[in-house]
């Protein structure tokens, strides 16, 4: 059982007389088994928590705290974080040139496990998860993310979720530039990790899309760098039919997404 | 920045800033390139005097209009460092090369020849020998003199040998300058690999010349993995037939110096000429590759990619890449991209990439250049996934190297060199020694 919690949370990006708040006291808990949907219009600050809490050297925290199971995440360095049970699939994964996935995933699991994963198992592993998200074998060889297409990268990003079994997910408007197939793919990859194991899931999304393959237990609309509503699936409709507009009202954008 | 030594000419692309804002931090390092002026002749499309002599003076860019070529080496002069081709070059350090004492100083050759290819050679005057590209300056011309006669290496039309012909060229220590001339004469739609592989002490000026048939696919990988102490200068020459592909790998991790000059032309339309390189230069280790790609014929591409790092006091890279699109030569497609990661203080990468244009209808052209430090992005991914700062450095650098020396094609030969490089970046974890086959 692992809490992930968020409490007042500023962020700031830029130094000095540049430097411009885009959180402005954010609150968030997210416990094991959860899955809590992020949604709100483009530069509302989502992508920016999202990268704030996986510890991007970009953003400076300037006030709050964010802890995991009362641990300090701020503490933490960033692949500390990530040992510690933290995941952030990302929107826009990076090219690794001349890393095979293969050699990329065994690192990050032996890492994140303590130890090097049994081979025969691993290699069980991995094939399993790959055909699961409908990846051709092929794939391990390639270089991480190199020339992969936006379907591809996010499957990838999935297939790490799905090996390195984290205690808390974020995913980064994952289902940004998927088509349909793809889109169904990785929600499918999503909620075989709800169902097998207890992970804490916090979706941040931008259209309502992605909310009829994976159901979230709670609904947070996000504007000008905070939470400004929350309740259950039934506001995720209501955005669904109505927009942002009554949120956005008086609410200037603070940051592109 | 480098780009903007760079004609801007129709269909020209220039991705320099873009690159560099994308791999690498706000510049961190970077000490790349000459004033931005314009070659002589370049951006004056249609212009140039063919057979014009510009060795770049009050404009020293790198890319003369036209190249002198000699096979006497006197008509070049002696080069004072003054030179554009030769500011770069560090010249008490390269200075045996370019006396030119006379001396019968050898490589000790280890050779793996399969069937269908001959080792054989060739007196000077040889009609073989007339018909090669010309030397480009003093040293090659040198070279070429001194050694009287060229080593031959010779693949059958349509053979298609079942490994790659290895010569391993050895120094054994002398102080006396090896000369040396090897030509690579690969028959109409053969398909070879040929591996030059350079280690031991040497002063090796060494000229390769490779005349590639009609249709016939070749690869010419050159491995300068020399002790500490070798100078090695050459220029290597590419003749490209209809449709024909060339590929060269270069690999430059040893030796004190050096300094190597790649050209290409093409014979026939529809060739393609893929040039790769992969250079570690640690302190004090000069290392310089300049490339000139000449299009003088349609529908030709080329390719080029060099990566390199440096790391430790008084490192020093030299990248020149020279692409020329002649007017007739329409429907060209080239592309050259140079990027070096600078690992510590002290070191000195330049990067000079040329593209002169002189026809509007070709497919496209263009050049990136980037010098840098670590990519933030890169690390703080891999660090995302749990894995700490250091090992994700090593990952990166790593990978840096790998991403050209994988063009190789050989297991054993990619596995020395990755093996050799990892030895230069400090031990890698145990894991790394154990890749996963999934597949």
């Amino acid at each position: 059982m692992s809490v992930l919690e968020i409490r007042d949370l500023h962020v700031s990006v830029g130094e000095g007389d540049d430097a411009k708040e885009i959180l402005r006291g954010v609150d968030l808990t997210v416990r094991s088994g959860e899955t809590h949907a992020i949604m709100g219009p483009n530069g509302s600050g989502k992508s920016t928590l999202a990268y704030s809490i996986a510890g991007h050297p970009k953003y400076t925290i300037t006030g709050g705290s964010v802890t995991l199971d009362g641990e300090d995440v701020l503490e933490m360095s960033v692949d500390e974080r990530a040992r510690a049970g933290l995941f952030l699939a990302m929107q826009y994964p990076v090219e690794v040139p001349g890393v095979s996935v293969s050699n990329f995933l065994r690192t990050a699991a032996t890492a994140i496990k303590g130890e090097a994963p049994k081979l025969r198992t691993w290699v069980k592993d991995v094939k399993t998860e790959m055909s699961g998200l409908e990846m051709d074998p092929a794939f391990a060889e390639r270089n991480v993310n190199e020339g992969f297409s936006g379907g591809e990268k996010k499957r990838h990003e999935i297939l790490q979720m799905r090996l390195l079994k984290p205690a808390i997910a974020i995913l980064d408007e994952t289902d940004s530039g998927l088509d349909v197939d793809a889109l169904r793919v990785v929600s499918e990859g999503v909620n075989k990790s709800r169902e097998d194991s207890d992970v804490g899931v916090l979706l941040i999304t931008h259209y309502t899309r992605i909310l009829k393959y994976i159901k979230p237990d709670f609904v947070h609309v996000f504007v000008a760098g905070k939470v400004v509503d929350e309740g259950g699936p039934e506001l995720a409709a209501k955005l669904e039919d109505e927009g942002y507009a009554a949120y956005v009202k008086g609410a200037p954008e603070v940051a592109s997404a | 920045m480098p780009d903007q030594n760079a004609p801007t000419t129709t269909g020209l692309t220039t991705e320099s800033a873009t690159l560099a804002g994308e791999l690498f931090g706000d510049g961190v390092g970077t000490q790349a390139g000459p004033p931005a002026v314009p070659a002589a002749g370049t951006g004056t499309a249609g212009q140039a005097a063919p057979g014009a002599h510009s060795h770049g003076g009050s404009t020293p860019t790198g890319s003369p209009a036209e190249r002198f070529t000699s096979t006497d080496p006197d008509a070049f002069g002696v080069p004072t460092g003054r030179e554009e081709t030769w500011r770069f070059t560090p010249m008490k350090r390269i200075r045996p090369l370019l006396d030119g004492a006379p001396s019968d100083a050898h490589l000790t050759w280890t050779t793996d020849l399969p069937e269908g290819v001959e080792l054989t050679s060739v007196e000077a005057g040889d009609p073989l020998l007339k018909g090669l590209p010309e030397p480009v300056d003093r040293l090659a011309a040198l070279a070429r003199q001194r050694c009287g006669g060229a080593a031959v290496v010779r693949v059958a039309k349509e053979a298609q040998p079942d490994r790659p012909v290895t010569l391993g060229l050895a120094g054994t220590g002398s102080d006396d300058v090896v000369w040396g001339h090897l030509v690579i004469e690969v028959g109409a739609f053969a398909q070879a690999t040929i591996v030059l592989d350079h280690s031991g002490l040497a002063k090796y000026a060494g000229g390769v010349s490779v005349l590639v048939g009609d249709g016939a696919q070749v690869k010419l990988v050159s491995v300068q993995d020399w002790a500490p102490g070798a100078v090695h200068g050459g220029q290597y020459d590419a003749v490209v037939g209809r449709d024909a592909t060339f590929t060269q790998v270069v690999v430059t991790l040893g030796g004190d110096l050096v300094r190597l000059v790649s050209n290409v032309q093409y014979a026939g339309p529809g060739g393609t000429a893929e040039l790769f390189g992969v250079y570690f230069s640690d302190e004090t280790q000069h290392q310089e590759h300049r490339l000139w790609v000449d299009h003088a014929v349609p529908n030709c591409t080329s390719n080029v990619l060099y990566k390199g790092a440096l790391q430790g006091e008084g490192a020093r890279t030299v990248w020149i890449g020279d692409v020329r699109i002649r007017p007739a030569a329409t429907g060209t497609e080239t592309y050259e991209l140079n990027r070096n990661l600078v690992l510590t203080d002290g070191a000195r990468a330049d990067s000079v990439p040329n593209l002169e244009i002189e026809t509007g209808e070709i497919v496209g052209a263009g050049h990136a250049s980037a010098t840098g430090r670590f990519d933030d992005e890169q690390l703080f991914y891999l660090c995302s996934r749990g894995i700490d700062a250091e090992t994700a450095r090593r990952l990166v650098v790593r990978g840096f190297f790998a991403d050209v020396v994988q063009r190789i094609g050989l297991d054993a030969l990619q596995d020395r060199l990755m093996a050799s490089i990892d030895e230069r970046l400090g031990a890698l974890p145990a894991l790394d020694d154990q890749p996963v086959e999934v597949a």
